[in-house]
Protein backbone atom coordinates (compact mmCIF):
# COMPACT_ATOMS: atom_id res chain seq x y z
CA UNK A 1 0.00 0.00 0.00
CA UNK A 2 1.32 3.52 -1.22
CA UNK A 3 1.90 6.11 1.33
CA UNK A 4 -0.84 8.23 -0.24
CA UNK A 5 -3.32 5.15 -0.09
CA UNK A 6 -2.55 4.83 3.61
CA UNK A 7 -3.73 8.54 4.27
CA UNK A 8 -6.34 8.54 2.23
CA UNK A 9 -7.93 5.36 3.18
CA UNK A 10 -9.74 6.64 6.49
CA UNK A 11 -11.27 9.81 4.10
CA UNK A 12 -13.60 7.73 2.14
CA UNK A 13 -12.93 3.56 1.46
CA UNK A 14 -12.59 3.18 5.14
CA UNK A 15 -14.45 5.77 6.89
CA UNK A 16 -13.74 4.91 10.64
CA UNK A 17 -17.70 6.34 11.36
CA UNK A 18 -20.08 5.71 7.38
CA UNK A 19 -17.67 2.56 6.71
CA UNK A 20 -16.71 1.05 10.40
CA UNK A 21 -19.15 1.81 12.47
CA UNK A 22 -16.48 2.48 15.19
CA UNK A 23 -16.86 4.36 18.03
CA UNK A 24 -20.78 5.14 17.85
CA UNK A 25 -21.23 6.81 20.98
CA UNK A 26 -19.59 10.44 20.70
CA UNK A 27 -20.70 10.63 17.23
CA UNK A 28 -24.49 10.27 18.11
CA UNK A 29 -23.83 11.85 21.68
CA UNK A 30 -22.22 15.10 20.67
CA UNK A 31 -23.23 16.39 16.98
CA UNK A 32 -26.39 18.22 18.13
CA UNK A 33 -23.97 21.25 16.74
CA UNK A 34 -21.52 21.75 14.26
CA UNK A 35 -19.43 23.15 16.16
CA UNK A 36 -19.39 20.29 18.95
CA UNK A 37 -19.02 17.90 15.96
CA UNK A 38 -15.90 19.62 14.94
CA UNK A 39 -14.19 19.97 18.69
CA UNK A 40 -14.80 16.73 18.97
CA UNK A 41 -13.47 15.40 16.18
CA UNK A 42 -10.46 17.44 16.35
CA UNK A 43 -9.85 16.25 20.04
CA UNK A 44 -10.01 12.33 18.76
CA UNK A 45 -7.97 13.41 15.78
CA UNK A 46 -5.35 14.68 18.23
CA UNK A 47 -5.14 11.76 20.51
CA UNK A 48 -5.40 9.27 17.72
CA UNK A 49 -2.34 10.85 16.18
CA UNK A 50 -0.29 10.72 19.42
CA UNK A 51 -0.97 7.41 20.16
CA UNK A 52 -0.49 6.18 17.09
CA UNK A 53 2.85 7.60 16.53
CA UNK A 54 4.10 6.68 19.87
CA UNK A 55 2.57 2.99 19.74
CA UNK A 56 4.45 2.45 16.43
CA UNK A 57 7.71 3.60 18.01
CA UNK A 58 7.01 0.82 20.97
CA UNK A 59 6.12 -1.50 19.01
CA UNK A 60 9.21 -3.69 19.24
CA UNK A 61 9.30 -2.95 22.54
CA UNK A 62 6.07 -3.67 24.33
CA UNK A 63 5.81 -8.08 24.73
CA UNK A 64 2.63 -8.97 22.72
CA UNK A 65 0.71 -10.59 25.57
CA UNK A 66 0.32 -7.57 27.59
CA UNK A 67 -0.58 -5.28 24.06
CA UNK A 68 -4.01 -4.09 25.11
CA UNK A 69 -3.25 -2.70 28.44
CA UNK A 70 -0.35 -1.09 27.21
CA UNK A 71 -1.88 0.50 24.50
CA UNK A 72 -4.95 1.74 26.74
CA UNK A 73 -2.18 3.37 28.93
CA UNK A 74 -1.13 5.07 25.84
CA UNK A 75 -4.18 6.57 25.01
CA UNK A 76 -5.46 7.45 27.97
CA UNK A 77 -2.16 9.76 28.74
CA UNK A 78 -2.98 12.16 25.91
CA UNK A 79 -6.97 11.44 26.37
CA UNK A 80 -5.84 12.98 29.87
CA UNK A 81 -3.62 16.02 27.82
CA UNK A 82 -6.20 16.89 25.34
CA UNK A 83 -9.05 16.99 28.51
CA UNK A 84 -7.10 19.51 30.35
CA UNK A 85 -5.51 21.62 27.44
CA UNK A 86 -9.48 21.84 26.25
CA UNK A 87 -10.73 22.91 29.65
CA UNK A 88 -8.00 25.42 29.77
CA UNK A 89 -8.33 27.10 26.60
CA UNK A 90 -11.97 26.51 25.41
CA UNK A 91 -14.02 25.80 28.84
CA UNK A 92 -17.87 26.26 26.98
CA UNK A 93 -16.57 23.41 24.47
CA UNK A 94 -15.10 21.40 26.77
CA UNK A 95 -18.18 21.54 29.73
CA UNK A 96 -20.95 20.65 26.32
CA UNK A 97 -18.80 17.95 25.67
CA UNK A 98 -18.69 16.61 29.23
CA UNK A 99 -18.27 13.13 29.76
CA UNK A 100 -17.46 12.14 26.17
CA UNK A 101 -13.68 14.06 26.20
CA UNK A 102 -12.38 11.34 28.90
CA UNK A 103 -14.07 8.42 27.09
CA UNK A 104 -12.02 8.88 23.93
CA UNK A 105 -10.45 6.21 25.92
CA UNK A 106 -12.66 3.49 25.16
CA UNK A 107 -13.45 4.90 21.35
CA UNK A 108 -12.99 1.57 19.47
CA UNK A 109 -11.28 3.34 16.44
CA UNK A 110 -8.45 4.39 18.76
CA UNK A 111 -7.77 1.26 20.09
CA UNK A 112 -8.40 -0.54 16.59
CA UNK A 113 -5.80 1.64 14.80
CA UNK A 114 -3.48 0.75 17.61
CA UNK A 115 -3.55 -3.03 17.37
CA UNK A 116 -4.42 -3.11 13.42
CA UNK A 117 -1.90 -0.11 12.13
CA UNK A 118 0.23 1.15 14.87
CA UNK A 119 1.54 -1.35 16.10
CA UNK A 120 2.42 -3.35 12.20
CA UNK A 121 3.76 -0.38 10.67
CA UNK A 122 6.39 2.32 10.41
CA UNK A 123 6.11 5.50 12.65
CA UNK A 124 5.79 7.64 9.27
CA UNK A 125 3.17 5.58 7.87
CA UNK A 126 1.50 5.43 11.21
CA UNK A 127 1.21 9.26 11.39
CA UNK A 128 -0.33 9.09 7.86
CA UNK A 129 -2.74 6.50 9.06
CA UNK A 130 -3.62 8.38 12.08
CA UNK A 131 -4.49 12.00 10.15
CA UNK A 132 -6.20 10.26 7.38
CA UNK A 133 -8.14 8.21 9.92
CA UNK A 134 -8.90 11.47 12.60
CA UNK A 135 -9.61 13.22 9.73
CA UNK A 136 -12.56 11.33 8.40
CA UNK A 137 -13.36 10.83 11.67
CA UNK A 138 -14.25 14.66 11.38
CA UNK A 139 -15.98 14.58 8.71
CA UNK A 140 -17.92 12.02 9.24
CA UNK A 141 -19.13 14.14 12.57
CA UNK A 142 -19.22 17.52 10.56
CA UNK A 143 -21.86 16.16 7.82
CA UNK A 144 -23.62 14.28 10.73
CA UNK A 145 -23.84 17.45 13.06
CA UNK A 146 -24.24 19.92 10.43
CA UNK A 147 -27.38 18.05 9.09
CA UNK A 148 -28.75 17.51 12.31
CA UNK A 149 -28.40 21.76 13.31
CA UNK A 150 -29.37 22.82 10.04
CA UNK A 151 -32.99 21.25 10.18
CA UNK A 152 -33.09 20.48 14.10
CA UNK A 153 -32.20 24.29 14.82
CA UNK A 154 -32.14 26.33 11.68
CA UNK A 155 -28.28 27.18 12.37
CA UNK A 156 -25.02 26.05 11.59
CA UNK A 157 -21.69 26.82 13.79
CA UNK A 158 -24.48 29.15 15.42
CA UNK A 159 -25.73 31.68 12.35
CA UNK A 160 -29.32 31.13 11.41
CA UNK A 161 -30.08 30.32 8.38
CA UNK A 162 -33.52 30.70 7.55
CA UNK A 163 -35.06 34.09 9.84
CA UNK A 164 -37.53 34.14 12.19
CA UNK A 165 -40.49 32.52 10.08
CA UNK A 166 -38.30 29.04 10.38
CA UNK A 167 -39.66 26.31 12.39
CA UNK A 168 -36.88 24.40 13.37
CA UNK A 169 -37.71 20.52 13.50
CA UNK A 170 -36.86 19.72 16.79
CA UNK A 171 -36.57 15.85 17.05
CA UNK A 172 -33.33 16.14 15.11
CA UNK A 173 -31.28 17.87 17.54
CA UNK A 174 -33.24 15.30 20.39
CA UNK A 175 -31.36 11.94 21.33
CA UNK A 176 -33.61 9.64 18.66
CA UNK A 177 -32.82 12.40 15.76
CA UNK A 178 -28.91 10.95 16.11
CA UNK A 179 -30.01 7.22 15.04
CA UNK A 180 -32.47 8.11 12.56
CA UNK A 181 -29.97 11.22 10.75
CA UNK A 182 -26.96 8.52 10.64
CA UNK A 183 -29.02 5.43 9.58
CA UNK A 184 -30.19 7.75 6.61
CA UNK A 185 -27.09 8.92 5.99
CA UNK A 186 -25.67 5.54 5.88
CA UNK A 187 -28.34 4.41 3.61
CA UNK A 188 -27.86 7.75 1.26
CA UNK A 189 -24.16 6.60 0.71
CA UNK A 190 -25.54 2.93 -0.19
CA UNK A 191 -27.05 4.36 -2.54
CA UNK A 192 -24.51 6.16 -3.88
CA UNK A 193 -21.67 4.40 -3.88
CA UNK A 194 -20.90 2.60 -7.18
CA UNK A 195 -21.72 -0.68 -7.48
CA UNK A 196 -19.44 -3.03 -7.95
CA UNK A 197 -19.26 -6.01 -10.25
CA UNK B 1 -34.81 5.45 50.24
CA UNK B 2 -36.19 8.26 47.91
CA UNK B 3 -33.37 9.22 46.47
CA UNK B 4 -32.73 5.68 45.53
CA UNK B 5 -35.95 5.37 44.08
CA UNK B 6 -35.05 8.63 41.78
CA UNK B 7 -31.49 7.30 41.10
CA UNK B 8 -32.74 3.80 40.57
CA UNK B 9 -35.33 4.59 37.78
CA UNK B 10 -33.95 7.42 36.56
CA UNK B 11 -30.43 5.34 35.42
CA UNK B 12 -32.93 3.07 33.79
CA UNK B 13 -35.87 4.77 31.75
CA UNK B 14 -35.34 8.39 32.06
CA UNK B 15 -31.38 9.05 31.16
CA UNK B 16 -31.39 5.15 29.56
CA UNK B 17 -27.60 4.88 29.25
CA UNK B 18 -28.20 3.77 25.43
CA UNK B 19 -31.30 5.49 23.85
CA UNK B 20 -30.53 8.68 25.42
CA UNK B 21 -27.02 9.41 26.99
CA UNK B 22 -25.21 7.23 23.92
CA UNK B 23 -23.23 5.37 26.14
CA UNK B 24 -22.31 1.40 25.01
CA UNK B 25 -23.30 1.61 21.71
CA UNK B 26 -20.87 -0.53 19.88
CA UNK B 27 -22.36 -3.41 21.76
CA UNK B 28 -25.91 -2.28 21.07
CA UNK B 29 -25.22 -2.36 17.24
CA UNK B 30 -22.62 -5.54 17.45
CA UNK B 31 -24.24 -8.07 19.48
CA UNK B 32 -27.74 -7.68 19.37
CA UNK B 33 -28.12 -9.76 16.29
CA UNK B 34 -30.37 -12.41 18.49
CA UNK B 35 -31.99 -12.13 21.89
CA UNK B 36 -29.58 -15.27 24.01
CA UNK B 37 -26.48 -13.28 22.79
CA UNK B 38 -28.18 -9.69 24.38
CA UNK B 39 -28.99 -11.44 27.42
CA UNK B 40 -25.35 -13.17 28.24
CA UNK B 41 -23.75 -9.58 27.29
CA UNK B 42 -26.34 -7.52 29.41
CA UNK B 43 -25.87 -10.36 32.35
CA UNK B 44 -21.88 -9.79 32.02
CA UNK B 45 -22.05 -6.37 31.89
CA UNK B 46 -24.50 -5.68 34.88
CA UNK B 47 -22.32 -7.26 36.88
CA UNK B 48 -18.99 -5.23 35.95
CA UNK B 49 -20.43 -2.10 36.36
CA UNK B 50 -21.65 -2.86 39.39
CA UNK B 51 -18.20 -4.09 40.72
CA UNK B 52 -16.64 -1.35 38.54
CA UNK B 53 -18.53 1.10 40.09
CA UNK B 54 -17.96 0.75 43.94
CA UNK B 55 -14.14 -0.04 43.08
CA UNK B 56 -13.62 2.94 41.40
CA UNK B 57 -15.40 4.57 44.08
CA UNK B 58 -13.05 3.18 46.76
CA UNK B 59 -10.16 4.45 44.23
CA UNK B 60 -11.28 7.77 44.34
CA UNK B 61 -11.60 8.08 47.70
CA UNK B 62 -8.95 6.36 49.63
CA UNK B 63 -6.61 7.12 46.45
CA UNK B 64 -6.81 9.95 44.16
CA UNK B 65 -8.54 12.08 46.68
CA UNK B 66 -6.33 11.56 49.52
CA UNK B 67 -3.22 12.25 47.13
CA UNK B 68 -4.04 14.90 44.97
CA UNK B 69 -3.98 12.80 41.86
CA UNK B 70 -7.44 13.97 40.65
CA UNK B 71 -6.01 14.18 37.26
CA UNK B 72 -4.79 10.84 36.79
CA UNK B 73 -8.53 9.82 37.21
CA UNK B 74 -9.13 8.65 33.48
CA UNK B 75 -5.97 6.69 33.67
CA UNK B 76 -6.30 4.76 37.00
CA UNK B 77 -10.18 4.30 36.04
CA UNK B 78 -9.69 2.65 32.49
CA UNK B 79 -6.66 0.44 34.71
CA UNK B 80 -9.14 -0.78 37.12
CA UNK B 81 -11.91 -1.51 34.65
CA UNK B 82 -9.28 -3.45 32.48
CA UNK B 83 -8.15 -5.58 35.49
CA UNK B 84 -11.50 -6.16 37.02
CA UNK B 85 -12.48 -7.51 33.73
CA UNK B 86 -9.37 -9.83 33.50
CA UNK B 87 -10.20 -10.76 37.21
CA UNK B 88 -13.91 -11.53 36.99
CA UNK B 89 -12.89 -13.33 33.71
CA UNK B 90 -10.51 -15.80 35.62
CA UNK B 91 -13.32 -16.39 38.36
CA UNK B 92 -15.81 -17.05 36.02
CA UNK B 93 -13.84 -19.51 34.37
CA UNK B 94 -12.48 -21.21 37.47
CA UNK B 95 -15.99 -21.77 39.32
CA UNK B 96 -18.40 -21.76 36.86
CA UNK B 97 -17.54 -23.32 33.33
CA UNK B 98 -20.99 -23.22 31.94
CA UNK B 99 -21.44 -19.19 32.52
CA UNK B 100 -17.64 -18.58 30.97
CA UNK B 101 -18.71 -20.42 28.02
CA UNK B 102 -22.15 -18.80 27.91
CA UNK B 103 -20.37 -15.32 27.95
CA UNK B 104 -16.67 -16.12 27.28
CA UNK B 105 -16.90 -14.20 24.03
CA UNK B 106 -18.61 -11.04 25.76
CA UNK B 107 -16.61 -10.38 28.80
CA UNK B 108 -13.13 -8.91 26.98
CA UNK B 109 -14.48 -6.49 25.24
CA UNK B 110 -16.43 -5.37 28.23
CA UNK B 111 -12.98 -2.97 29.11
CA UNK B 112 -13.76 -1.19 25.69
CA UNK B 113 -17.40 -0.83 26.61
CA UNK B 114 -17.99 3.01 27.39
CA UNK B 115 -20.73 2.70 29.23
CA UNK B 116 -18.65 0.98 31.87
CA UNK B 117 -15.95 3.78 32.19
CA UNK B 118 -19.11 5.99 31.67
CA UNK B 119 -21.00 5.16 34.65
CA UNK B 120 -18.18 5.34 36.71
CA UNK B 121 -17.28 8.62 35.73
CA UNK B 122 -21.03 10.03 35.94
CA UNK B 123 -20.86 8.56 39.75
CA UNK B 124 -17.71 10.78 40.76
CA UNK B 125 -19.13 13.86 38.78
CA UNK B 126 -22.43 13.86 40.51
CA UNK B 127 -20.54 13.37 44.01
CA UNK B 128 -22.68 10.13 44.57
CA UNK B 129 -22.02 8.07 47.86
CA UNK B 130 -20.51 4.78 47.67
CA UNK B 131 -24.22 3.22 48.26
CA UNK B 132 -25.75 6.08 45.67
CA UNK B 133 -22.81 4.83 43.11
CA UNK B 134 -23.79 1.13 43.35
CA UNK B 135 -27.48 1.52 42.73
CA UNK B 136 -26.58 3.78 40.27
CA UNK B 137 -23.99 1.57 38.33
CA UNK B 138 -26.70 -1.34 38.84
CA UNK B 139 -29.48 0.20 37.69
CA UNK B 140 -27.25 1.87 34.63
CA UNK B 141 -26.80 -1.95 33.27
CA UNK B 142 -29.96 -2.86 33.83
CA UNK B 143 -31.03 -0.06 31.19
CA UNK B 144 -28.65 -0.63 28.98
CA UNK B 145 -29.59 -4.61 28.92
CA UNK B 146 -33.12 -3.43 28.81
CA UNK B 147 -32.96 -1.49 25.81
CA UNK B 148 -29.83 -4.35 24.12
CA UNK B 149 -32.80 -7.37 24.82
CA UNK B 150 -35.56 -5.18 23.28
CA UNK B 151 -33.83 -4.34 20.43
CA UNK B 152 -32.62 -8.12 19.90
CA UNK B 153 -36.11 -9.38 19.95
CA UNK B 154 -37.11 -6.84 17.24
CA UNK B 155 -33.88 -7.28 15.18
CA UNK B 156 -34.89 -10.93 14.64
CA UNK B 157 -38.06 -9.98 13.71
CA UNK B 158 -36.34 -7.82 11.00
CA UNK B 159 -34.90 -10.87 9.61
CA UNK B 160 -38.14 -11.37 7.73
CA UNK B 161 -39.10 -7.97 7.11
CA UNK B 162 -39.00 -6.20 3.21
CA UNK B 163 -36.26 -3.49 3.72
CA UNK B 164 -35.21 -1.38 1.09
CA UNK B 165 -31.91 -2.90 -0.04
CA UNK B 166 -30.10 0.12 0.25
CA UNK B 167 -31.13 0.17 4.13
CA UNK B 168 -30.45 -3.57 5.17
CA UNK B 169 -28.24 -4.40 7.97
CA UNK B 170 -26.43 -0.89 9.87
CA UNK B 171 -28.98 1.82 8.56
CA UNK B 172 -32.49 0.38 9.48
CA UNK B 173 -30.93 -0.97 13.01
CA UNK B 174 -29.79 2.66 13.88
CA UNK B 175 -33.35 4.06 12.79
CA UNK B 176 -34.83 1.64 14.84
CA UNK B 177 -32.41 2.63 17.69
CA UNK B 178 -34.12 6.27 17.00
CA UNK B 179 -37.80 4.97 16.80
CA UNK B 180 -37.21 3.06 20.63
CA UNK B 181 -35.19 6.12 22.00
CA UNK B 182 -38.75 7.99 20.86
CA UNK B 183 -40.62 5.83 22.73
CA UNK B 184 -38.07 5.99 25.77
CA UNK B 185 -39.14 9.89 25.40
CA UNK B 186 -42.41 9.03 26.99
CA UNK B 187 -41.05 8.43 30.57
CA UNK B 188 -39.22 11.78 30.99
CA UNK B 189 -42.25 13.45 32.84
CA UNK B 190 -42.01 10.12 35.29
CA UNK B 191 -40.23 11.38 37.83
Amino acid sequence: MSNLKVFTKGLIDENPVFKLLLGMCPVLAVTTAAKNGLGMGLAATAVLLASNIIISMLRKVIPAKIRIPAFIVVIATFVTMVDLVMEAFVPDLHSVLGIFIPLIVVNCIILQRAESFASKNSVFRSFLDGLGMGIGFTIALMILASVREIIGAGTWFGVSLFGASYEPMRLLTSPPGAFITLGLIIGLINVLKPKKA
Amino acid sequence: MNTYFVIFFGAILINNFVLTRFLGICPFLGVSKKVETAIGMSLAVMFVMTVASVATWAVQEYILLNYDLLYLRTIAFILVIAVLVQFVEMVIQKTSPTLYQALGVYLPLITTNCAVLGVTIINMNEGYTLMQSTVHGFAAAVGFGLAIVVFAGIRERLEFADVPPALQGFPIALIIGGLMSISFFGFQGLL
